[in-house]
This record gives C-alpha cells, structure tokens and sequence, in this order.
C-alpha cells in the first residue's frame, strides 16, 4: 500500500498512509505515514471503540494538512492493552493449490 | 505470549521477518523483498480539508454482504485486483475476506476499527472535510512490487482522479 501511495502523490493527490507495521512503513517510506502500534486490522483502534476510531481519523486528516516533511511517520499514542504479534489466519485454499502445483 | 509489565509499551511487531515467512507457508517460493527508498515523494494540500473530497483506500479485502462481486464463485467474482465499493454503503453492510489479521489478539468483527466510514461520514456532516468520495477503493494485495506498482497504482491513481479526490487515506491490512 505503501508502493501506492508513492504513485498516488507523485501524481499530484496528497495521501496518508495508515500504518499498523512500523518497520514497513519505514522502509517503504510512504509521502506521510500515521503509524498504529496495534494488532493488524486495527488502524483507527478497536472494534466497537468509537472514540478512538475518532480520534486517529482526526489526527490523520491533520497530517494531511500540517506534514511538512517527505516519508515522516508520526506514531500515535495509543497502548493497545494485550501483547499482540502476527498470527494470521490458516491458509487459505488458493495457498493450499499454490503448494500442491508445486 | 510474552507477559508485559503494566507500564511498558508494546514492542513493535517486526512484520518484515515475519510477513516472509507467512508468504513461504502460502506457497510462494522466493522470500518476499520490500520496496526500500531511501527518499519520498510530496504534494502539499493546496486546499481546506473542509473543502476537500476525501478518498478511503485499503487493502483489508472490505467487501458487501449480498454482492455476487466477492462470493467465491468464479462466475460471479469480481475480475482485477482493484474494485469499487459505494461509499454509502452503511458499515453494517461491509465485512473482510482477509485472512492476513492476528486472529488471536483481535477480530474484524468492526469495520469501523480497519476502515472508519461512520467517522469520516460524520467529518463530513461537520463539515470537517468537504465530502466523502462517491466510492471506497478495494485494493488486493499483491505479492508482486511489479504488479502494485505498473497495474494496481496506475488504477488506483484513474480512479482517484475520476473522482475528484483531495485526498486519499491508504490502510494496509
């Protein structure tokens, strides 16, 4: 999504990335990124949590307008409440046809 | 999992290492490589967000209940890798097919929580932004930088312009 971004504002529209994967972000370097250090699948915070869905939505909007510096991240101050990594979901069945033509 | 003392802040998940070995057990065999640029490009908003049309962009496979376009049927199934969802599509109606979330430390029972169109509805009735573009943008990730970049950005990009976008909020999930 990074790549996108890049092509989106190289064109002319501004864009902000919503970021739940620092590292990436980092290294991809999208023109403004909002950075989430929570679970995958919650960039504007919980489900259910309205505030917070709020209150990140504002804060990227602003880094549309303030950011004044190319590929800065601002990290937002959110403390997602349980340690979290990266367990995705079994494979899928297309995966599952990907490792048996092989 | 690791136990946290009450004040420390969450580690950062190091999605690098762990995105390559989570594309080797789907089956694909060269360890996936990052785009790594060392500089950005930049365009300043040259207008008030109140006066701005503002785009949703994600990669969270956001689809709509009843809609023959995401059913696994091959004859019904949306063709390409970018697709467009009306933006007055309540939440109630949107789900995602992706499989790429912890599904142990949360759910994507909220699309709100991944892609906040109530918020950014309510922006726009505040006059906050100026409008929400006609149409939310459905990206599906791609395991090719080649593919993101020479087919899926150059879409994203017409569609965008299309519509009239000011500015486009991307999410990867």
């Amino acid at each position: 999504m990074g790549l996108v971004c890049r092509a989106v504002e190289e064109a002319g529209i501004p864009t902000v990335c919503v970021s739940t994967g620092r590292d990436i972000t980092a290294l991809v370097r999208p023109p403004r990124s909002y950075f989430i250090n929570a679970p995958m699948g919650n960039n504007f915070g919980g489900a259910g949590d309205v505030a917070t869905q709020r209150r990140i939505l504002r804060a990227v909007l602003a880094l549309a307008v303030e950011a004044r510096e190319p590929g800065c991240i601002v990290d937002d101050v959110l403390q997602w409440p349980v340690p979290f990594a990266f367990n995705p979901a079994l494979p899928t069945p297309e995966a599952i046809a990907r490792q048996l033509r092989k | 999992m690791t136990e946290l003392a009450p004040d420390a802040p969450q580690p950062y998940v190091r999605y690098i290492d762990k995105t390559r070995a989570y594309y080797l057990s789907q089956g694909y065999e060269k360890p996936y490589a990052w785009a790594n640029n060392a500089s950005a490009p930049f365009t300043p908003l040259t207008k008030p967000l109140s006066a701005s049309t503002i785009s949703l962009i994600s990669t969270s496979e956001i689809a709509v209940k009843g809609d023959p376009r995401f059913d696994d049927n091959p004859e019904t199934r949306a063709q390409g890798n970018v697709y467009a969802v009306p933006s007055n599509t309540p939440a109630s109606k949107l789900y995602s097919r992706t499989q790429s979330y912890d599904r142990y430390a949360t759910s994507l029972d909220d699309p709100n929580a991944y892609f906040p169109i109530d918020c950014l509805h309510e922006a726009a009735t505040r006059g906050r932004i100026g409008k929400v573009a006609t149409d939310y943008l459905g990206v599906y990730n791609a395991y090719s930088q080649r593919k993101t970049t020479e087919r899926d950005a150059p879409e994203v990009l017409a569609m965008c312009r299309a519509m009239a976008v000011d500015v486009a909020l991307l999410v990867p999930v």
